[in-house]
């Protein structure tokens, strides 16, 4: 993926995010979501050293890992609505969509609980002896779950060809990482389990492309998971209706000053890649193609009620 | 994750309090823990964010200002360990309580539950006691999707050592809430998120409700509606559109599903001869089967009519709001299925 396309990825989950936002305010989408808004880098820069026939696994922050990955805001969207041309045709949700066609293997409701999946896609990776890797995505919430620890310890034991990408964004719903992580860190856990840990710069996307393809080419050859921390932040709110009383405006403010996204415009002006006026016009591609998927949402079908009976079993 | 608008409304001077007051369900479950807390040092509570937060729909909201980080306790997302922890605790003494943050997470704490919690009593020949209460927020209603919206209480029925309460009405949770939190045993006690928003009156000044006391609701002579929690609300609502169109019916709330106070169901039922069971999980295994088979083998001669059940069906919960409504049981699905066997 170039960098271009990479910045474009990013308005994409931006833009989303904010209207997704938007219509929950306007009492337009119903239930919760969890939106990404300012962990673009981490999403984009992981998709973008994977190749397209590679897999993520995803959490219940999913819009960005799925965009990044290639999915497609009208059906995103779609889903959203809860609509029959949903990911999900409405049965989902934000916490539950996938589209293995493009190798996203989905959402997931319950912390830490895409780690062991990730883990056993790349069990069948390796087993089938496919050179393709599995990025699984988490926060650092999720790296206290039983289940990361097993999982790492299988994957390395075993050389799985897995990316563990950690988005380290500060808090756990109100908890603050260093009220419920012991230790150094997330990748400092990697030495427990003998696989390399990187500590990036999650708001720079080449940083977080850096270390994803380095750990996609030990993956592929053969070498085993890598374990990669990306510290961020989350703009918004954890899901609907949190009033953030766990931390300041200030804090916050901090963060907005090192948003993911004119940091990328900013390089790509300063190479030459794009002038001011081509990142200008992405934009507002972008954000005509977000109002096109929220018309297309408004206006596809609902799933019809017997529906909702079918598909429980293969 | 929505919150609760509770009102952070706190009692009134003493002289101007009424006999009952108006509170939020939510509120009914924050005071009992608190008295229960003031009561007893060795109550505590641990969960996942349910300090500074407040707990994912406000339960715990202020109870971190009046008893501090060492008694109302954040966990990392660790619900195997912290549900464990919660048993070991429990037997050297401590009365923990623990919030899992939607019921559906409890699976992750399985292991600790039925493995451990429900076992000691047992096999350690009677030293120990685990009187730990987990406090489950269940149910669908707010399109959370197929893991946030689950009723899964039939699986505890299943498992002997523990006890599993399941209130309708805010009067019901606190009371409820009292006696489990006293109890010596492993209690699942579990809040139906949709009902958090409902504002009662509830008692004014120290109460609490046994287990294993049904509750009966409303007198009727047709038929016998049987539910619990949520759906008991809607079985309340069935007996109003049945009354309209001359049906009598009996409403019972069973409040508590192990132990079950099987007598009163079965006294109604003798009245009746007709009985609808109600349960907002799915219908396979589901507490309505127990119920059943338990009338039919103390009241088989009392039966007129089969019995009917009213329960979602044996499908994951779906995200889109239609869709969702529509397979939750709803009063006039009640009324509907009363109304069949009133006519049988
Ligand atoms: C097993 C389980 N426990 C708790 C939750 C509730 N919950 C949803 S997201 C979340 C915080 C997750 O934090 P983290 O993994 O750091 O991801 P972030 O939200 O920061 O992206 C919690 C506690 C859940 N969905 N599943």
């Amino acid at each position: 993926m170039t960098a271009v396309e990479s910045y474009k990825r990013m308005w994409r989950i931006r833009l989303f995010e904010e209207v997704v936002d938007r219509l929950f305010g306007e009492g337009v989408l119903r239930g919760t979501s969890h939106l990404c808004v300012g962990q673009e880098a981490t999403a984009v820069g992981t998709c973008a050293a994977l190749r397209p026939d590679d897999y993520v696994t995803s959490t219940h922050r999913g819009h960005g890992h799925f965009l990044a990955k290639g999915g497609d805001p009208r059906r995103l969207m779609a889903e959203l609505f809860g609509k029959a041309t949903g990911y999900s045709r409405g049965r989902g949700g934000s916490q539950h969509m996938a589209c293995f066609e493009i190798g996203f293997l989905g959402s997931n409701g319950i912390t830490g609980g895409g780690i062991p999946v990730a883990t056993g896609a790349a069990l069948a990776l390796q087993r089938r002896r496919e050179e393709r890797v599995v990025a699984c995505f988490f926060g650092e919430g999720a790296a206290n779950q039983g289940v990361f620890h097993e999982s790492l310890n299988m994957a390395a034991l075993w050389k799985l060809p897995a990316i563990y990408v950690c988005e380290n964004n500060l808090y756990a719903m109100s908890t603050p990482v260093g009220g419920a992580l012991a230790g150094p860190g997330v990748a400092a856990r990697a030495a427990g389990y003998g696989v390399p840990g990187a500590l990036v710069d999650g708001n720079d996307i080449f940083a977080v492309r850096a270390a994803a393809s380095e750990a996609a080419a030990r993956a592929r050859c053969g070498e085993g998971p890598t374990l990669i921390e990306c510290r961020t932040y989350r703009l918004l709110g954890h899901s609907r209706g949190d009033r953030r009383v766990y931390r300041t405006r200030e804090e916050e403010a901090e963060w907005r000053a090192r948003d993911p996204i004119p940091r990328l415009r900013d390089a790509l002006l300063r190479s030459g890649e794009v002038t001011a006026l081509e990142a200008e016009r992405i934009r507002e591609e972008v954000e005509l193609e977000i109002r096109d998927a929220v018309a297309f949402a408004r206006e596809s079908p609902a799933l019809p009620v017997e529906a909702a009976l079918e598909g429980v079993y293969a | 994750m929505m919150e609760v608008a509770a009102s952070e409304v706190r009692g009134a001077p003493e002289a101007a309090v009424p006999r009952a007051r108006e509170v939020y369900f939510t509120e009914a479950l924050q005071e009992a823990l608190a008295e229960e807390m003031r009561r007893d040092p060795e109550v505590f509570l641990l969960g996942e964010d349910i300090g500074v937060y407040g707990g994912c729909f406000g339960v715990t909201r202020g109870l971190l200002a009046e008893f501090g980080p060492e008694r109302v306790r954040d966990t990392p997302i660790s619900e195997a360990a912290l549900v464990g922890m919660a048993v070991g605790a429990a037997i050297l003494g401590a009365r923990p309580v623990v919030e899992v943050m939607f019921m559906d997470f409890v699976t992750l704490a399985m292991d600790q539950l039925v493995n451990h919690a429900a076992k000691f009593r047992y096999v350690y020949g009677e030293q120990a006691r685990v009187p730990l209460v987990l406090r489950c927020p269940a149910g669908a209603g707010r399109a959370y999707g197929a893991t946030h919206s689950q009723s899964l209480e039939a699986w505890f029925l299943h498992v002997p050592g523990l006890k599993v309460v399941a209130p309708a009405t805010a009067a019901d949770a606190k009371g409820l809430l009292k006696s489990a939190i006293r109890d010596d045993n492993p209690v699942i006690f579990i809040e139906n998120k949709v009902l958090y928003q409902s504002r009662e009156r509830i008692p004014e000044g120290e109460y609490a409700i046994p287990l294993g006391q049904a509750r009966r609701v409303c007198e009727g002579g047709d038929v016998t509606l049987v539910a619990y929690s949520r759906m008991a609300r809607e079985a309340e609502r069935a007996a109003v559109l049945l009354a309209e169109e001359g049906v009598s019916a009996e409403v019972i709330d069973l409040r508590t599903l192990a132990p079950l106070d099987i007598g009163t169901v079965v006294e109604s039922v003798a009245k009746t001869g007709r009985v609808v069971l109600v349960e907002e999980g799915t219908r396979t295994g589901g507490a309505c089967a127990e119920i059943g088979v338990q009338i039919f083998e103390h009241a088989w001669d009392s039966l007129d009519a089969p019995i009917r059940r009213v329960t979602t069906p044996d499908i994951p919960i779906p995200f889109a709001p239609e869709l969702e409504a529509a397979v939750i049981p709803a009063a006039a699905d009640i009324a509907a299925a009363a109304r069949a066997l009133v006519e049988t």
